[in-house]
Parts: C-alpha cells; sequence; structure tokens
C-alpha cells in the first residue's frame, strides 16, 4: 500500500480530527471551571475565600462590601440533607443488591433490578414535586412545618438508593464464581457467604456506589429546593427547614446582579469542587478494588 | 436460622424500596391519569397552566433535545472513537477519561450556571431554546460517549484485524466495518441521553427559560416540560392537578426511553458472548 506522506492523506485528517474533538471533549470540565472562575472573579477579589466561612451570614447585596456572603449555613444545609438522605439509603440500597443476587428467586430479582433501573431515570423534579404534595402534609401534620430536612432526606433518599443499589449489584456481580463456590465447598450457609464472602470481596464496588450517591445527594437541586423550606439557617433538628447550595444559586440567580451573582458562581464552583473531590475518591476507590481482585 | 434472618431482612428492605415507588407512582398515576387526553397533549398553554394544555411545552422539549444531541452526539461518536482505541497505559487516553468521569459527576445546577455565562452572556444567546440545548449537549456528552465507546468496544477484534489485513484504509474500516457493527451501542448511548436530558430541570433554568408560548425559532425562550412541572408545583397556586398531569406525561415517556435502553443493551450485550 502507498504510504502517502502528505498530510490531506484523510487517514491523517481523520486521526486529526478525531483527536481534536476527543481533546475539546476533555478540556470541557476545564471551560467549566475557567468560566465559573471567571464570573465569581470580582467577589473573590473584593472578599476573599475566607470571609465565606468567617461573615456574620448569608446577606447578599449587589455590591461585596454592603454584603455578608457566609456560606456556613449553606453549607450545614447540604451536608445535613445529604448525610440523611445516605443514611436512609445505604443500607436499604445494599440490602436491596443482596436481595437482588442472594435471596429473591431469578425472575423476581430481575424484576426489582428493572424497577431499580425505571426508578434512576424518574426525574428529580417529579421526586421533588410528590415530596412537596405528599411528604411534605404528613411531616407537617406530625412536626410542623413539614418542610424540612427530614422531608428533603427521604425525598433524596429515595432519590439515590437505586444508583448505590446498582452499583452493589453489579459489584456482587463481579465477585468470581470460583470465590462463591469456594465457599459453598466449605459448606458456609447462603447467609455467610452473602455478607462474609460476597459483600467483602465486593466492598470497593459498594463504597464507590455509596460516595456517587453522596455525590448526586449534595449536587441535586430541584428535589430540595422544592421540599426543605429554603430557610437560611443551621438546622437544629431534623424538623427545621434549610437551604442548600444548590437550591440556594436556583432560588437567587433570577433576580441576583454584580458581586451577588458573581457570588452565586462562587458557590456553584465551591459545590464543583466538593463534588470532583468525592468523584476522585471514589475512582481511588475503585482502581484499589480492581487492583485487589486481579492479584487475588 | 441465619438464612432465615437474612432473607427477612432482605425481604423487608425490597419491600420498603418497591413500596416507596408504588406510593410514588400510584399517586402520579391516580391523580394524573383523568386529566390527560389528546386536547391536553396539543392545546396551548392557558392561564399560567392552570387550563389548557401543553403542546408548546411539548414542542420546545423536542427542540431542545434536537439541539442537544445534533451537537453532543458528533462530538460524543469521534470521542469514543478515539477512547475505543487509545491505550489506557497511555496518558491522552486516561486524561480524557478521567476528565469525563469527574465531568459526569458535575451538578446540572452548575451546569446551568456554566451555560448562563457561556451561552447566555458570552456567546450573547440569552434565555433561549439554543442555550437550554447546547449546555444539555455538555451535560450529557460523558454518557453518551460511556455507552457508544461500550458499543465499538463490543466490536470483536478479528473484524479490525480483518480489516486491517485486506489493507482498508483506518477511515474506511471506520465508515464501514466499526461504525455499522457499533451501531447497537450508539442508538443505546442516544436514548439514555435523551432520557438524562429530558428529566433535566435546573440546568434548563437560566438557560431556556420560562416563556411556555409556542417557539418561532431556536432563538426564542422555550419551556421544557420539566420545568413547566416545577413552575406549577411550586409558583402557581391552584397549579397542582395539573402539574400531576404534567408529570405522569413526563414520566411515561421516559420509562419508554429507559426501558428502551436497557432491553437494546440487554441484547448488545448477549450478542456479544454469542456472536452469530
Amino acid at each position: 500500500m502507498p504510504a502517502s506522506a502528505s498530510w490531506l492523506d484523510p487517514d491523517r485528517l481523520l486521526t486529526g480530527g478525531l483527536r481534536l474533538c476527543a481533546a475539546f471533549s476533555a478540556a470541557l470540565l476545564i471551560l467549566v471551571v475557567i468560566f465559573l472562575l471567571l464570573q465569581a472573579g470580582p467577589v473573590l477579589d473584593a472578599i476573599g475565600p475566607w470571609r465565606l466561612f468567617a461573615d456574620d451570614g448569608w446577606f447578599p447585596a449587589d455590591t461585596a462590601a454592603a454584603g455578608q456572603f457566609s456560606i456556613v449555613a449553606l453549607l450545614a444545609g447540604s451536608g445535613a440533607v445529604a448525610f440523611g438522605a445516605t443514611v436512609l439509603a445505604a443500607p436499604l440500597a445494599i440490602a436491596s443488591a443482596v436481595f437482588c443476587r442472594f435471596v429473591a428467586p431469578p425472575r423476581i430479582g430481575q424484576l426489582f433490578r428493572r424497577m431499580l433501573e425505571v426508578l434512576a431515570g424518574v426525574p428529580s423534579v417529579v421526586f421533588g414535586f410528590w415530596g412537596l404534595v405528599v411528604l411534605v402534609p404528613l411531616i407537617n401534620r406530625w412536626q410542623p412545618p413539614g418542610a424540612s430536612v427530614l422531608a428533603g432526606a427521604l425525598v433524596l433518599g429515595l432519590m439515590i438508593l437505586p444508583t448505590i443499589a446498582l452499583l452493589a449489584d453489579s459489584a456482587l456481580r463481579s465477585v468470581p464464581r470460583a470465590t462463591l463456590s469456594a465457599a459453598a465447598a466449605l459448606g458456609l450457609s447462603r447467609w455467610r457467604t452473602a455478607l462474609q464472602v460476597a459483600l467483602p470481596a465486593a466492598r470497593g464496588g459498594v463504597v464507590t456506589g455509596i460516595i456517587l450517591g453522596v455525590a448526586r445527594a449534595i449536587g441535586e437541586t430541584m428535589a430540595v429546593l422544592m421540599v426543605c423550606g429554603n430557610v437560611v439557617q443551621v438546622p437544629a433538628s431534623v424538623f427545621e427547614p434549610v437551604r442548600t447550595l444548590t437550591a440556594n444559586i436556583a432560588l437567587e440567580m433570577a433576580y441576583a446582579y454584580g458581586d451577588h451573582r458573581s457570588a452565586l458562581f462562587l458557590t456553584g464552583l465551591v459545590l464543583t469542587l466538593l463534588v470532583i473531590a468525592l468523584v476522585l475518591v471514589a475512582e481511588l476507590g475503585r482502581g484499589a478494588n480492581a487492583r485487589r481482585t486481579a492479584h487475588g | 436460622m441465619g438464612d432465615r434472618l437474612l432473607a427477612g431482612v432482605c425481604w423487608l428492605a425490597a419491600s420498603i424500596v418497591a413500596g416507596g415507588f408504588a406510593w410514588l407512582l400510584g399517586d402520579i398515576v391516580m391523580n394524573g391519569l383523568g386529566q390527560i387526553n389528546l386536547m391536553y397533549l396539543l392545546m396551548p398553554v392557558t392561564d399560567a397552566g392552570r387550563a389548557g394544555g401543553i403542546g408548546p411545552v411539548i414542542v420546545s422539549t423536542s427542540l431542545i433535545l434536537v439541539v442537544c444531541l445534533s451537537v453532543s452526539l458528533p462530538l460524543g461518536l469521534a470521542t469514543a472513537i478515539v477512547l475505543s482505541e487509545a491505550d489506557d497505559a497511555r496518558w491522552f487516553g486516561r486524561l480524557v477519561r478521567r476528565s469525563l468521569d469527574v465531568l459526569a459527576g458535575v451538578p446540572s445546577i452548575v451546569f446551568g450556571l456554566f451555560g448562563y455565562a457561556v451561552f447566555g452572556l458570552a456567546l450573547g444567546l440569552g434565555f433561549s431554546i439554543l442555550s437550554g440545548g447546547l449546555t444539555l449537549a455538555c451535560m450529557v456528552l460523558p454518557i453518551l460517549i460511556r455507552s457508544i465507546e461500550q458499543g465499538l468496544r463490543a466490536v470483536p477484534i478479528d473484524i479490525r484485524h480483518a480489516a486491517a489485513a485486506l489493507g482498508m484504509q483506518r477511515w474506511r474500516t471506520l465508515v464501514a466495518v466499526l461504525l455499522p457493527a457499533a451501531a447497537p451501542g450508539v442508538l443505546v448511548g442516544v436514548v439514555l441521553g435523551i432520557g438524562r436530558a429530558a428529566a433535566e430541570t435546573a440546568a434548563l433554568l437560566f438557560t431556556s427559560g420560562y416563556v411556555a408560548r409556542m417557539p418561532d425559532s431556536l432563538l426564542d425562550s422555550g419551556r421544557s416540560l420539566s420545568v413547566h412541572i416545577f413552575d406549577l408545583a411550586l409558583n402557581v397556586a391552584g397549579g397542582e392537578p395539573r402539574a400531576y398531569a404534567a408529570a405522569l406525561v413526563l414520566i411515561v415517556a421516559l420509562a419508554v426511553v429507559n426501558l428502551t435502553a436497557i432491553s437494546l443493551s440487554e441484547r448488545l450485550l448477549s450478542s456479544r458472548i454469542n456472536p452469530a
């Protein structure tokens, strides 16, 4: 085959073009961070990063000098709701995954997994709407006002459950058959096999699932915006309303100007860095797990 | 004894999950079903959504999806081709992959901020269907690339070798051999991407906006179905019944989309195991 040296050679053009597209896809993440930084720049220059934690509260104004920009209460709101959701969802999700793999008859396990997959695709605005019209009034009858950390944690918990359960399920599925056969040959009962052999072997995948669930909970906007009450405060109990970082952006972007808007981009940047850190930790876990299975 | 305990705990957990799912779904179907008819799907939005239908909203949603896919599909396909042939030990493939993994985790509201700053302000598109669609294109790119890459990797290496042995050029191999063979995977990716994009609300609030009129062009603001539900639920007094109806339409559409993606990808997996 005559190799053309010209760089009009279609193969070279193709390779170059494809690589350019791939490079652009990879650069998108950097572009997101750069644009957030550009928009956050004015307020970051004016107040520096420390006033985000040292100010008296979140009282934004159009000029940095007139406002207070503490995100402590917003971080507490995001943290409380995400923590509650994870505590509710993780045990149920892991039990659901064990149910699919070890307990349920195959047909029911399959059906259950299909249900989880559909549940994972339900839009967050629908979860939020259901929480608003069903859960919040119920909690209100018990502990007013109803729109609260608890409502947020319940709705978010149901939302992140499929993510954790499906990742745990696929981690359990990838436990080598030889490992399970060995457990059976040793005469281990089914529950010992599930709890003491399969789950420890799938630990990496399960932990990754939980971390990605936390990341999804922290990044979620619509559902918490609709059920958490949106009062900027550090909650004293699970029945108090809170406002999360994400809900704050959605609420205030509509009318924010000047340094106020810039501050919202800054909180977006904080949110992004938080989630990036979580995803990288999850990736590390997955990598460590892959190495362990390769050696084991 | 232990076996029974484990079975009991797991059945209980599964029932709680299934119960929550049934509660959510049942509530929306029961309250939404009675209001849906052909007129509802076609009529314009009147009285802030308390009356009329969702015709323009469906048109805007479709236009946003079309914009989203027509940008993300070529870009995603190209990136997936590079990744599927990249050697993971080399830095370039690893960098692209890691970067996309992180991008997949970026919260949708942050994509909203990004889209507002880039498409709305910097490119001057303002609140428009174009801004919204482009923002969603950035958002669905990681999920699109991942499934297309899986489809490409499912093409047996023998086929690539055979094409190389015949002396086919790379681009010919790609167009005539790899892409047709990877088509089902591409389809799964597209369907998953549509599912993710149609479910999105937060990224559209300040990119495609709230306007519920029938859009005249891609530069008009257009309200997506998800934004319509949000607006009716939170901002319109007495909008609740109509929010149920819109939520039911969205859930049914997404269930169809997601089940299609799942069954397609399962067929893909089984065909990889027993090549016909």
